[in-house]
């Protein structure tokens, strides 16, 4: 089926709205009706906002019609990540521990995109607490990837991707720790931005690693992540790790122009261990942005083996601190057999919590224990900065690093459920962009024989978004095919 | 064999910001249960915390009063345990890089002065309130507390009787008092002492397991625990047994130390950086500029009054006890008046007043320009010390100044000789069998007399000219 409006881009329904082609109320009638009709069969959203959508809509229209200035966003449909904190709705990361709760307060994201006249039509399945690679974790539904409803839609931004991917919103809110962004946008054929660490503020978004977290986009095209981009950047009092720096317009940096541009290409990231055809594809891509005078030269990420290693002790560490809350003390699921204090802590967390919830719980336990803290969270931290200095020798040559998002299309449901460290593994390419907090894109660049999307990524030095937007677009603009929509649209 | 006292002190003092260390709750301490929340005190899922400057200022303060080193570079841990009154399980806190480190206070224990290391100052957040109902069944936990700043002051083992610690916590109190850092409230709980106590023979260098003495109300009663903890661990060992690594607590009605739990080993607290804030860097010009806005201590300020103002060292304590106390005395001499009589007329007079009427000097109605107005209307011989104490009382519930006192009453003194020596023939006339025995040599007799003309002249006769002209007049 095709609904009107749905398969636009946010660009275009917000022109059109600020132009009055259209309401932000028709807008979004069609992407409820849409979401009512094909999301039985995708399983994106968890959670659909109609009345709630529909007087944001059309406080954007009496905006329009009283003359007021339209925001950024105007009318533009998107919906949430499970873990972003809204007054509106139910927060539940995808948890048992968290099912039915309701946050007191809308995170400084969500404040910012309402501020700019977006449109929040519901929120959007993902991994419990966002640990996984598939979607699969989640302990409300299974999100199925549009373009094959066999396959996964990668994770932990599952539901983010296939629901942009099958036009059930003009783009989607995303978080990425190790590529949750980035993976399920290559898998599903998105374009997804993970911006650089302290880009966004990380306030209202319920921490999974707290030195890896970053809030972004998953979206249609490489102008939609700048406008999103756009309205959430930007120093907030409420977290300290954000940065105050000034946030420039990134849609300034969509010039088409790639000339002498240097793009890096990591050695380490083409090798045996690459799919064939995703190696193809993005070879491809690189002879694209060569024909628009663009550079290649190999560089060299000689840490990069260690980064899965490094990052599942990190992030599992902060992870074991982050999720101690959860223990049925003032909020969220607690045992109902519990007796004493201890039961209470014990049951309602084991019960709670999914398998790999628990699992790096335990490992990041394990890593700062006493006697252990050393050999594993210490050297892990080491290995961290190690990472960070090969990207920063590689910047030296180049000023975009250019790789595969992920080493092969999507996979099919169960496939990697078996053995936690093949699913780790799909994130290989995204990982050491956390650990370095660099700004990182995925873009699609083709399909598999099999029709599946394949994603190429782009890095570049801290808070240098603008270029991988810019080099991003070039591409976009110029790659001289259409990827289509899934058979499912 | 002879054993001596090993001790070292862990305080922990709420800074008395006006906001949590970590979001903008007020810190009230009298605010009804759970009303200073929010969602990041409350750890609520995607909150952050972010950092209160003025607890980072008000802890260099301190840490330079205690002749700390302040960290250039220092950084907040997560200290990680389950517990109720912990909103995140975990308490954000400082591990091995403390904000304040090597710093010293010199105490005075009858009249030997010695010198107390300090470790560490650090800062951390406080953790909720927990309550139960008496026989147990329920229990209420009060988040107010939770997030309060406060500052955890570590000693070295370098205290070695009761009489020491409480020396050094009387310091302690006097002097962030002074800084304004901190109220120093046992009651309230914004200062609580912890004393880790162990006992060794006397000569020897090795340390004996410690006890850990917590939860004791007063500075008192921690002077009476830490000596009954001694003698309990010497008896220990005298009688053969071994003293155990424990917290003990302090019951004040009985007197005794009492086992509370025991450690089995050290607990795993799973220390590891917050990634939420960043690094605490404070260089050298902020440092510099929070010495000098810092306050002379009691100590110097102590000598500097028996110094300048030749006061006697109990005098120059008394009045340095407090800040507000030592800068009311200061305003009194800035204002004119004499430095011996302003103490005086500071810490017998106006302080009997103010412990009557359960005052603060800082609630006080009596201007520091009306205590040196006083003394020049007495050294003027306007007024009588008599007169003089009952126009204080008059300021100190009226807050008038001393002449619209004197004037409204009419408590001139009369000074006019014509005028006292009428009144003094007048009672001399009225009373002849007392001059009869004055002039047979009965001195005592004049002590009524005089009397008699205070009473007649309605106190306003000037005492001297009067008793003057009475002898003169008994002995024409």
């Amino acid at each position: 089926m095709t609904a009107p409006w749905c398969d636009k881009t946010g660009h275009e329904i917000r022109e059109a709205v600020v132009r009055g082609d259209v309401t932000a109320r028709v807008v979004t009638e069609a992407h409820l009706a849409r979401i009512h009709a094909l999301d039985g069969k995708i399983d994106a959203y968890t959670q659909i906002w109609e009345e709630y959508a529909l007087a944001m809509a059309d406080r954007v229209d009496e905006k329009r019609r009283s003359g007021a200035t339209l925001g950024i966003l105007a009318g533009v449909p998107i919906s949430l990540k499970e873990l972003m904190c809204t007054k509106q709705g139910e927060t539940t990361c995808a948890s048992k521990m968290l099912a039915g709760y309701r946050s007191p307060f809308d995170g400084t994201m969500v404040q910012r995109l309402a501020a700019a006249d977006a449109v929040f039509l519901g929120k959007v399945n993902m991994d419990e607490f966002a640990m996984g690679s598939s979607t699969e974790n989640s302990a409300i539904k299974t999100t199925k990837n549009p373009w094959d409803l066999g396959c996964v839609p990668g994770g932990s931004s599952g539901g983010s991707a296939a629901a942009v991917a099958a036009d059930l919103c003009s783009m989607s809110m995303g978080s990425d720790t190790g590529g949750s962004i980035r993976q399920p946008a290559a898998l599903c054929g998105c374009v997804g931005i993970k911006p650089t660490y302290g880009r966004v503020s990380r306030f209202g978004l319920v921490a999974f690693a707290s030195s890896l977290d970053q809030i972004g986009p998953l979206t249609k095209d490489v102008r939609d992540a700048a406008l999103c981009l756009n309205a959430i950047c930007g120093r907030d009092p409420m977290d300290a790790t954000s940065v105050d720096l000034a946030v420039p317009d990134f849609t300034a940096a969509l010039t088409g122009n790639v000339k002498g541009l240097r793009i890096g290409l990591p050695k380490e990231y083409f090798t045996d261990a690459l799919g064939a055809e995703v190696r193809e594809k993005v070879m491809a891509a690189i002879e694209v942005l060569r024909g628009l005078g663009a550079e290649t030269v190999e560089v060299s990420l000689p840490h990069c083996d260690y980064a899965i290693a490094a990052y599942y002790i990190i992030c599992t560490a902060e992870a074991s601190a982050n999720l101690a809350r959860f223990d049925g003390v003032r909020y969220g699921f607690r045992h109902p057999d519990a007796k004493d204090m201890r039961g209470m802590y014990v049951m309602s967390k084991s019960a709670g919590f999914g398998p790999e919830v628990r699992r790096r719980i335990l490992l990041g336990t394990y890593v700062l224990s006493s006697g252990y803290y050393d050999a594993y969270y210490l050297k892990a931290q080491k290995v961290r900065r190690l990472i960070k200095q090969d990207f920063d020798e590689a910047f030296e040559k180049c000023d975009v690093v250019l790789g595969p998002t992920t080493p092969s299309p999507a996979f099919r449901f169960g496939e990697k459920t078996a053995d936690p460290l093949e699913m780790y593994l799909s994130d290989i390419y995204t990982i050491s962009v956390n650990l370095a907090t660099l700004p990182g894109l995925s873009l699609p660049c083709g399909l598999s024989s099999s029709g599946l999307p394949i994603g190429m990524q782009l890095i570049a030095k801290p808070f240098a978004e603008e270029t991988l937007l810019r080099t991003a677009h070039a591409y976009e603009q110029n790659r001289g095919f259409d990827m289509g929509k899934p058979p499912i649209a | 064999m002879e054993y001596e006292a090993v001790i070292g002190m862990e305080v922990h003092v709420e800074i008395n910001s006006k906001s949590k260390v970590f979001c903008a709750c007020g810190t009230d301490f009298h605010a009804p249960p759970n009303t200073n929340v929010c969602p990041v005190c409350l750890g609520m899922p995607g909150t952050l915390p972010v950092l209160n400057v003025d607890m980072v200022n008000k802890s260099v303060a301190a840490g330079l009063a205690l002749g700390c080193t302040i960290s250039r570079w220092s950084k907040m841990d997560r200290k990680n345990y389950f517990y109720p009154d912990l909103a995140k399980n975990y308490q954000i806190s400082q591990y091995d890089l403390p904000l304040c480190h090597g710093g010293y206070m010199d105490i005075e224990v009858n009249g030997v002065e010695k010198r107390i290391g300090i470790t560490r100052a650090h800062i951390e957040e406080d953790t909720a309130r927990n309550t139960h109902t008496i026989g147990g069944g329920q229990s209420g936990v009060d988040f107010n507390r939770c997030g309060m700043p406060l500052l955890e002051i570590v000693t070295e083992p370098d205290i070695h009787s009761a009489d020491e610690a409480y020396a050094y916590l009387t310091l302690l109190k006097q002097t962030l008092q002074y800084l304004e850092v901190s109220d120093c409230n046992m009651e309230e709980g914004s200062l609580r002492a912890e004393a880790n106590i162990s006992v060794r023979p006397k000569g020897t260098t090795a340390l004996g397991s410690k006890t850990e003495v917590k939860n004791v109300a007063s500075f008192s009663g921690v002077h009476k625990a830490i000596d009954f903890e001694i003698k309990r661990q010497i008896n220990v060992i005298r009688e053969g047994g071994a003293v155990l690594q424990e917290t003990r607590g302090w019951d004040a009605d009985r007197g005794v130390t009492f086992s509370q739990r025991q450690k089995e080993s050290a607990h795993d607290y799973r220390y590891f950086p917050e990634p939420d804030l960043t690094p605490i860097v404070v260089d050298e010009a902020w440092e510099q500029r929070i010495r000098e806005s810092l306050p002379e201590l009691p100590q110097a300020r102590c000598k500097r009054f028996q110094t300048t103002y030749g006061l006697s060292p109990y005098d120059a304590g008394v009045l340095t006890a407090g800040r507000p106390m030592a800068d009311y005395y200061e305003s009194v001499i800035t204002a004119g008046a004499d430095p011996k009589k302003a103490a005086n007329w500071i810490m017998v007079d106006l302080q009997a007043l103010l412990t009557d009427a359960k005052q603060e000097i800082t609630d006080c109605k009596v201007a520091p320009e009306h205590i040196a107005e006083l003394l020049t209307l007495i050294g003027d011989g306007a007024i009588s010390g008599k007169m003089a104490k009952d126009i204080l009382r008059d300021i100190f519930e009226t807050g008038k100044t001393p002449k619209a006192v004197v004037e409204e009453k009419g408590l001139v003194q009369i000074s006019d000789t014509g005028a006292v020596e009428a009144i003094v023939r007048q009672v001399a006339e009225g009373h002849p069998a007392q001059v009869e025995q004055y002039k047979g040599g009965n001195e005592k007799v004049l002590g009524f007399l005089m009397g008699q003309v205070m009473r007649a002249s309605q106190g306003k006769a000037n005492p001297k000219l009067a008793e003057d002209l009475l002898r003169k007049l008994l002995n024409g």
